[in-house]
């Protein structure tokens, strides 16, 4: 978008460039629910439904299926960075091994893909949940963005997730069956396809954050793709996608500096010089650095997000602020009291920063923000009263702050670390062990909470209007004209049920094991026997290998 | 052939795929417990399709992504109305996919033991559950006009759909025995052979009454006779060829018989998606249920593409793990102990 185009939110919004909309439908049949509260957005038939009885259980069914979105989606992004991040990390250890023969960094490459693929296993499955939950839970949404939507999902699949599971089977069986560099290859091609797939997840997720590319088809009732490549050169896209992967190198990082400087000073302590220094050394600071590097990744991509957002969608940016009314200048709170919940009463704003907000949102320390008040009544003009057009304050508010806090644990991780470890020292000091347990689990929780930011922010939205005047007119749904019509509250309640007592229990599976392989170190997936690890070289593999016949030499790795 | 007509068909293709590929998986899982005498056996049974089970389910979700993208009113109407049958194989899939992965990591059998049963109860439900909701595909269901699915859980337990089920989790079962059987050497081998063998018959039998069953009762065409036809002729192929131990064949006939079911199922669902039962007026038809062709046109181009380097790579992969596997192969246990207090032993 050219800085020209940009919306100045003191001015009043035109409202011609909105279709007329079909009156808003009395929201009688049960209190008024901020983002629950069900109005008809774009009239289909088969959405006017009168009957209170069905209305209220809508209600219920819609509430549900959010939070079983909230539960399996945040679930499903705690694997998914660590996998994104991690696989290119671990493709680094073992191309620097293949490269030097340094026997450390086949080592490392073991323990640390050892932890990869018990995170991997979990983000996989619970991957299918995503795809289709759209479908069982939020029918009505598929049906409205099916042409656009389903493409980017489906590509994701056939370009991305098919490299990233066939390969990584091969990375996994294949080490003395594949060629030394072909070998290395895999985890290369494990680490695109990760880092692909979260392209296109992201070009799906943007597209309802800023519709680009479609039109909304009065006769279908739909959204319709008429150019593919602005829905993936959306710029929404382009920043959330540099926001999200430097995050994933960020909670990867974190990972392995964490997990590294652990064991440099239980090493240490332990009397073992040689491995802290020649094993967990060089991987922490290699966690360390890409901690620092995708830093300031995060820091950049996620201001050029907040510039966007104030752009594409101001009243995420003002509830982000909790800003009632809108000003000149307007500052960043750290600390704010008050009832935050669904009103602007009573809110007070302490221990703030002049002029930071208004800073983030447009560049221009006295910039004008609007706020959420301001924001409401243009919307009832654009897009119809009856509707509580702003977020829940408190949870945007503060998942916004939580963001942003918890990363700058693995900050301080990194930056105490580089100190530590200065010029070929390692450390015993055991607040470093601490600090290390400590900032581990950090930056998953701050992605967590960005994408609750995110999700939450654009609410009641599902797709958001979007405010360019020359940008997609009239392709907007609400969160509450999304959900199933046919699915019934009971039907969610067991999926619901399902999917939380399996994950929990998964959750504790997984973390458990990532505890004890992480506490084990490098000698538990480094057995002695590893004086076979050179492979096979360039011999081809097993090309020589009688294709019905079976030899007796053990695989050097079964399930 | 039009766009969306085309469509239909790749979707069909990637049902397909899907089919051939994790039925083996689920017919392996299926058999693993009584095929095995000792934990090794276990193993041996796992690693057969340990390198590839990953990739093979992803043909169900880019067969999932590719009806919300061409067709987003069947896959809305479907994957909403089928939701309690949906719902257990997500779940299913999920926990079998973990016990791959998790089973050999603490070197424990109480642990091994509860793995197994994920693997087990996570390979049938799919097996049966994907019968199930193809079979009430083809048969179809209650719908508005707006295309509300209507027909209640029990309305999708009809005996055509319990036979549907039956259908599924007998060839996969059978599917699986035969993989197992070309996959291994020795001892696991002769079992296997001997349980495909076994399997092969009562899967003849109900997979046979379904397909005439479909075709008699669901199909508006003549040529999908010919799919019977083809069905019947696998099905047969499978009992000669798996009594001969002629493993190689008898894997071609039954993915022969997969290949056959699908275009049956798919052939007699044409030109509809997901026919209605009350009222033909309400069907989901591949007219109505489809993208734009400007949608349509992306995606052909980018399946031309990928989808033959997806099939290329793939096949590599089976190349790659091609050898057959013994209980001699499997490596001793490298999972960390049960208790953590034994985790620095080294």
């Amino acid at each position: 978008m050219s800085p020209g185009s940009r919306q100045v939110w003191n001015e009043p919004v035109t409202t011609q460039k909105y279709r007329t909309l079909p009156p808003s439908r009395p929201v009688t049949a049960h209190p008024q629910q901020g983002p629950s509260s069900r109005i008809a957005g774009h009239g289909r038939a088969y959405r006017e439904r009168t009957d209170t009885e069905e209305d209220a259980a809508l209600v219920d069914t819609l509430d549900l299926a959010r939070w079983q979105f909230a539960i399996v989606t945040v679930y499903h992004f705690i694997f998914v960075p660590l996998t994104i991040g991690l696989a290119p990390l671990v493709a680094i250890m073992q191309t620097v091994w293949v490269r030097t023969g340094s026997e450390r960094w086949l080592k490392l490459t073991k323990f640390f893909g050892k932890l990869l693929l018990i995170n991997l296993a979990l983000g996989v499955v619970t991957g299918i949940v995503q795809e289709f939950q759209f479908g069982m839970n939020w029918s009505e949404y598929s049906r409205f963005v099916g042409d656009v939507f389903g493409a980017p999902l489906a590509i994701e699949g056939l370009a991305a997730f098919f490299l990233e599971s066939t390969f990584i089977g091969l990375w996994i069986f294949g080490w003395d069956r594949l060629p030394k560099k072909v070998h290395l290859a895999c985890i290369w091609i494990v680490a695109a396809g990760s880092n692909a797939s979260a392209f296109f997840i992201l070009a799906a997720n943007s597209w309802m954050q800023h519709p680009v590319g479609a039109i909304y088809n009065d006769v279908t009732g739909r959204a319709e793709m008429t150019d593919f490549g602005a829905v993936l050169t959306n710029n929404t896209l382009l920043a959330a996608y540099a926001h999200t992967i430097a995050t994933s190198f960020l909670v990867a990082g974190t990972f392995v500096a964490g997990v590294a400087g652990w064991w440099i000073v239980k090493s240490v302590r332990g009397g073992d010089h040689q491995s802290a220094r020649e094993i967990y050394r060089p991987a922490a600071i290699l966690g360390m650095v890409t901690i620092l590097l995708s830093g300031v990744g995060v820091a950049a991509s996620g201001d050029w997000q907040a510039k966007l957002m104030y752009e594409q969608q101001p009243m995420k940016m003002s509830a982000a602020e909790a800003l009632c009314e809108g000003e000149s200048g307007a500052a960043f709170s750290i600390l704010t009291i008050g009832d935050l919940s669904n009103s602007c009463e009573g809110v007070h704003h302490v221990l703030t920063v002049p002029g930071l907000t208004s800073f983030l949102g447009t560049g221009d320390f006295d910039g004008y923000l609007p706020g959420v008040q301001d924001l409401q009544t243009e919307y009832e003009e654009a897009y119809g009263e009856g509707v509580d057009y702003q977020p829940n304050l408190a949870l945007t508010y503060w998942s916004f702050r939580f963001m942003i806090g918890f990363a700058a644990f693995s900050a301080a991780l990194a930056l105490a670390g580089l100190w530590l470890l200065r010029k070929g020292r390692v450390t015993e000091n055991p607040w470093f062990a601490r600090l290390c347990l400590l900032a581990l689990p950090m930056p998953f929780v701050a992605a967590s909470f960005g994408w609750i930011f995110t999700e939450t922010g654009r609410q009641p939205w599902v797709v958001v209007p979007n405010p360019d005047p020359n940008g997609v007119d009239a392709i907007r749904l609400l969160t509450a004209d999304g959900v199933s019509e046919s699915v019934v509250a009971g039907e969610v309640i067991a999926s619901m049920a399902a999917f939380t007592a399996i994950y929990g229990v998964l959750a504790v599976v997984w973390f458990r094991l990532m505890r004890r392989y992480a506490a084990a170190g490098v000698a538990a997936t480094s057995p002695p026997t590893a004086a076979d690890a050179d492979g096979p070289d360039d011999s081809g593999g097993s090309g020589d290998a009688d294709d019905t016949g079976s030899t007796n030499t053990p695989l050097s790795f079964a399930y | 052939m039009d766009l969306p007509q085309l469509w239909f068909l790749l979707i069909a293709v990637l049902w397909l795929g899907y089919l051939v590929l994790e039925g083996f998986d689920f017919g392996v899982g299926m058999l693993m417990r009584p095929l095995s005498r000792n934990d090794t056996d276990r193993r041996l049974v796992i690693n057969t399709i340990g390198p590839v089970w990953d990739g093979n389910e992803v043909w169900v979700l880019v067969a999932g992504g590719a009806m919300f993208a061409a067709f987003p009113e069947w896959y809305a109407t479907m994957f909403s109305g089928f939701y309690l049958p949906l719902l257990l194989i997500l779940i299913a899939l999920i926990v079998r996919g973990v016990a791959f992965e998790f089973r050999g990591k603490i070197d424990d059998p109480v642990w091994r033991a509860r793995w197994d049963w994920a693997i087990t109860l996570g390979s049938w439900i799919p097996a049966v559950g994907w019968g199930l909701a193809l079979a009430n595909l083809v048969r179809g269901v209650e719908l508005t006009p707006d295309h509300q699915m209507t027909s209640s859980v029990l309305d999708l337990l009809s005996p055509y759909a319990l036979l549907g089920a039956a259908t599924t989790a007998t060839l996969f079962a059978t599917h699986g025995a035969i993989f197992l059987a070309l996959k291994t050497a020795g001892p696991m081998r002769e079992r296997a052979g001997r349980a495909a063998a076994v399997l092969a018959v009562p899967t003849t039998l109900v997979a046979g009454t379904f397909a005439v069953w479909t075709q008699l009762s669901h199909s508006a065409h003549t040529w999908t006779w010919a799919a019977v036809g083809l069905a019947a002729a696998g099905l047969v192929a499978v009992i000669v060829t798996t009594r001969a131990r002629r493993e190689g064949w008898a894997f071609g006939a039954s993915v022969l018989v997969i290949a056959a079911a699908v275009a049956l199922l798919f052939g007699s669902l044409f030109p509809n998606v997901m026919p209605a039962i009350n009222d033909p007026a309400n069907s989901l038809t591949i007219a109505n249920a489809s993208s734009t062709s400007y949608t349509l046109t992306i995606m052909t181009w980018v399946a031309a593409f990928l989808t033959p380097l997806v099939i290329g790579y793939q096949a590599w992969t089976y190349w790659v793990f091609r050898k057959r596997l013994t209980a001699e192969v499997i490596p001793p246990h490298t999972g960390l102990p049960a208790r953590a207090d034994d985790a620095s032993r080294r």
